[in-house]
């Protein structure tokens, strides 16, 4: 477990040369390049804010900005997770000829694709932020969250992407499963609507890590008030124990990688 | 020192493309995931491609394996590279160990040359510092400075494989492996790369080649492996066993020739009944014992027994002598070496001494047939006997005739 940390350690110009290729082959030949960073998450907003007013209407409260700046919030990490997870998924069999070919520690592949999907994210987030200022949201001491939340969503996302890629290796079924769920995996989780307004199904929406880190971040960015530590605390045991669950059998399938890709 | 050592073993593959049934499969794989002691059984479809591989390989030797396809070779250097792992056995490498095996897989079509060298030189194995220091060698060696910046989709194959190629060939390893790669690009850029082997030679790097171009295993290595059905079956000085896998391949030939003709569809067929029929081809040698395997320089005679339900006159004697790849080696006709046949009538034999014939080595086939006065109407064609030239030196060419050349020097 420590070894394979450590290889890719040894690894790391690959690593970030992989990341670097990842990043640049998705936006190359498209006239907006990079500006797709920033659209995607926009578009997912949007939409998101379409739904809520919507809601709006029907329930007959008004929409307010801070609502708008919950759902950026939340939209922004939501994207992470699932594109992460769509690039992992191929990272290994994408790359079938490195795989039977060269040799290095494969583990490269989905996290050179978690990091690329990263860069995205962080690009969005500055976005965002100028958002923030302009719609007078504030900031607050909770901030300090954040870097936690935002660590516990990457080991979380990394743990899954490991697993994921090394079992869709083996059978191609998993990409199809994992798209099914990352479809509807948006009804199941508190991204344009808030766990409290499920009543008592809320702790259902937390019992997902992802839903549970979503609502801290809305809380510490957006609410400036602490997030719920129970599920803070519930969140960083999953993720950190997801983590190492899917680096273990990340490292102990991968002799079997190149004869069964 | 060893500086790689294989210790019994053994790798097996699947063939087929059936998936294991879930069933079956999840208790396997947690078995797997959980203790990792590979079974040694064979489980339904799969083989074994290497079989108890034992060899041991020193600092700076140039070690060739060669044999036929299928026989493991490749599965050797994957072993070697840590693509694959052993299912028995044991294996050590000690140093820095790289591969000129497709040396254009990292490359990604959309990057330009320059992304790619990094990439491609960083999947390689070397760090981004390595490359910076040699980025200006390699692109000079693969002599495209000017599309550097273009992406590779855009490049020609043959810049393509250049430019990997070029990478690859600037790491400093301690072992490289070898696989067939060293026929890239156009006869200066192969200039370029035989000059950059006999640097690595030179430099004391162990190299392990794969190859089946015999000349280049022979002027390189000092010692070859011999793999056949995923067992060594010879090591040794490349002089020894070069000659043995060639007369290795040549028995194969010949099987699969004689299988060829054992089907019906090869038999000449002329009229439903012959007049004549040849009844039986043989080979002896020098002292009469009939033999298929012939030495250079041996003497062969045919024996040719044949029987005719009638009398026919003038009867004319034709011998060809054919090597498997259809090439025609010696015609001889019994009239062109004054044989007058009066007539023939029940059974009888012919016998055709050829001497030393000095054919080189290989397979051929006998054709002898009988035909009219003429020659243009055939009574009977028998294609029968294959014989074999067995190789005793290194055969590096095609040719058809060993000449008994004396070579003098004057000064």
């Amino acid at each position: 477990m420590i070894s394979i940390l450590k290889e890719i350690i040894k690894y790391k110009d690959l690593l970030f040369m992989l990341t670097l290729r990842d990043i640049k082959i998705r936006y190359k030949q498209a006239i907006m390049g990079f500006m797709w960073a920033i659209f995607m998450p926009i578009i997912a907003i949007l939409s998101g804010v379409i739904i809520k007013t919507a809601i709006s209407f029907v329930s007959g409260k008004p929409l307010d900005l801070s609502d708008v700046a919950s759902i950026s919030a939340k939209v922004l990490p939501w994207t992470f997770f699932i594109s992460s997870i769509k690039f992992a998924v191929n990272s290994l069999v994408g790359n079938r000829e490195l795989v039977t070919k060269i040799y290095f520690p494969r583990a490269v592949f989905p996290f050179a694709s978690i990091i690329a999907c990263l860069f995205d994210f962080f690009i969005a987030a500055i976005s965002i932020t100028l958002l923030f200022a302009v719609i007078h949201i504030g900031i607050s001491i909770y901030i300090l969250w954040l870097p936690l939340l935002l660590i516990m969503l990457i080991l979380f996302t990394t743990g899954i992407g490991l697993f994921l890629s090394a079992a869709n290796l083996f059978y191609r079924d998993v990409k199809y499963v994992v798209d099914v769920i990352l479809m509807f995996g948006i009804f199941f989780t508190p991204v344009f609507y808030e766990a409290k307004q499920f009543g008592k199904w809320e702790k259902l929406m937390l019992l997902n890590p992802i839903g549970s880190i979503l609502e801290a971040i809305n809380s510490s960015v957006v609410l400036h008030k602490s997030p719920d530590l129970f599920w803070v605390f519930y969140a960083s045991i999953t993720s950190i124990s997801m983590f190492f669950i899917g680096l273990i059998i990340f490292q102990k399938t991968e002799p079997l990688f190149a004869e069964n890709i | 020192m060893n500086q790689i050592e294989f210790r019994n073993v053994w790798k097996k593959f699947k063939r087929g493309e059936k998936l294991n049934s879930l069933r079956d499969t999840i208790p396997h794989l947690f078995k797997k995931t959980f203790s990792f002691n590979n079974d040694n059984g064979l489980r339904q479809e799969e083989f074994w491609a290497l079989e108890d591989i034992n060899f041991e390989i020193k600092k700076g030797e140039v070690v060739g394996i060669i044999g036929p396809n299928g026989a493991g070779k490749s599965t050797i250097l994957k072993l070697l590279s840590r693509i694959l792992v052993p299912n028995k056995g044991k294996i050590e490498i000690s140093g820095k160990l790289s591969a000129l095996i497709e040396v254009t897989a990292g490359f990604h079509p959309e990057l330009t040359g320059r992304e790619n060298v990094y990439l491609n030189g960083t999947i390689l194995g070397m760090t981004k510092r390595e490359i910076d220091s040699k980025f200006d060698q390699i692109v000079d060696f693969s002599g495209i400075a000017e599309f550097i910046d273009t992406p590779v989709k855009r490049y020609s194959s043959g810049m393509y494989s250049r430019l990997g190629f070029s990478v690859a060939v600037h790491m400093d390893p301690d072992i490289l492996l070898v696989d067939e790669v060293l026929s890239v690009g156009d006869i200066a850029f192969q200039a370029k790369c035989t000059k950059k082997m006999r640097e690595l030679l030179k430099s004391n790097t162990t190299i392990i080649l794969v190859s089946h171009n015999l000349t280049l295993i022979e002027s390189l290595c000092n010692r070859v492996i011999l793999l056949q059905k995923g067992k060594i079956i010879k090591e040794g000085i490349s002089d020894e066993v070069i000659p043995y896998y060639q007369n290795i391949v040549y028995k194969i030939e010949e099987e699969e020739f004689k299988k060829e003709m054992a089907s019906d569809n090869y038999k000449v067929k002329i009229n439903q009944e012959p007049l004549v029929n040849i009844r039986s081809i043989s080979l002896c040698d020098a002292n009469q014992n009939i033999r298929e395997n012939f030495k250079p320089g041996e003497s062969i005679s045919i024996n040719v027994e044949f029987e005719s339900k009638e009398k026919i006159n003038n009867p004319l004697f034709s011998l060809d002598i054919i090597r498997h790849d259809g090439v025609l080696c010696c015609a001889s006709n019994s009239k062109e070496n004054g044989l007058f046949i009066d007539s023939i009538k029940g059974r009888g034999s012919i016998n055709i001494k050829l001497g030393k014939i000095n054919l080189a080595p290989g397979i051929y086939m006998i054709k002898v047939s009988i035909w009219d006065r003429e020659m243009i109407h055939p009574y009977d064609i028998a294609t029968k006997d294959i014989f074999r030239i067995e190789s005793e030196g290194v055969i590096s060419n095609n040719a058809i005739f060993l000449p008994e050349a004396k070579w003098k020097m004057k000064q």
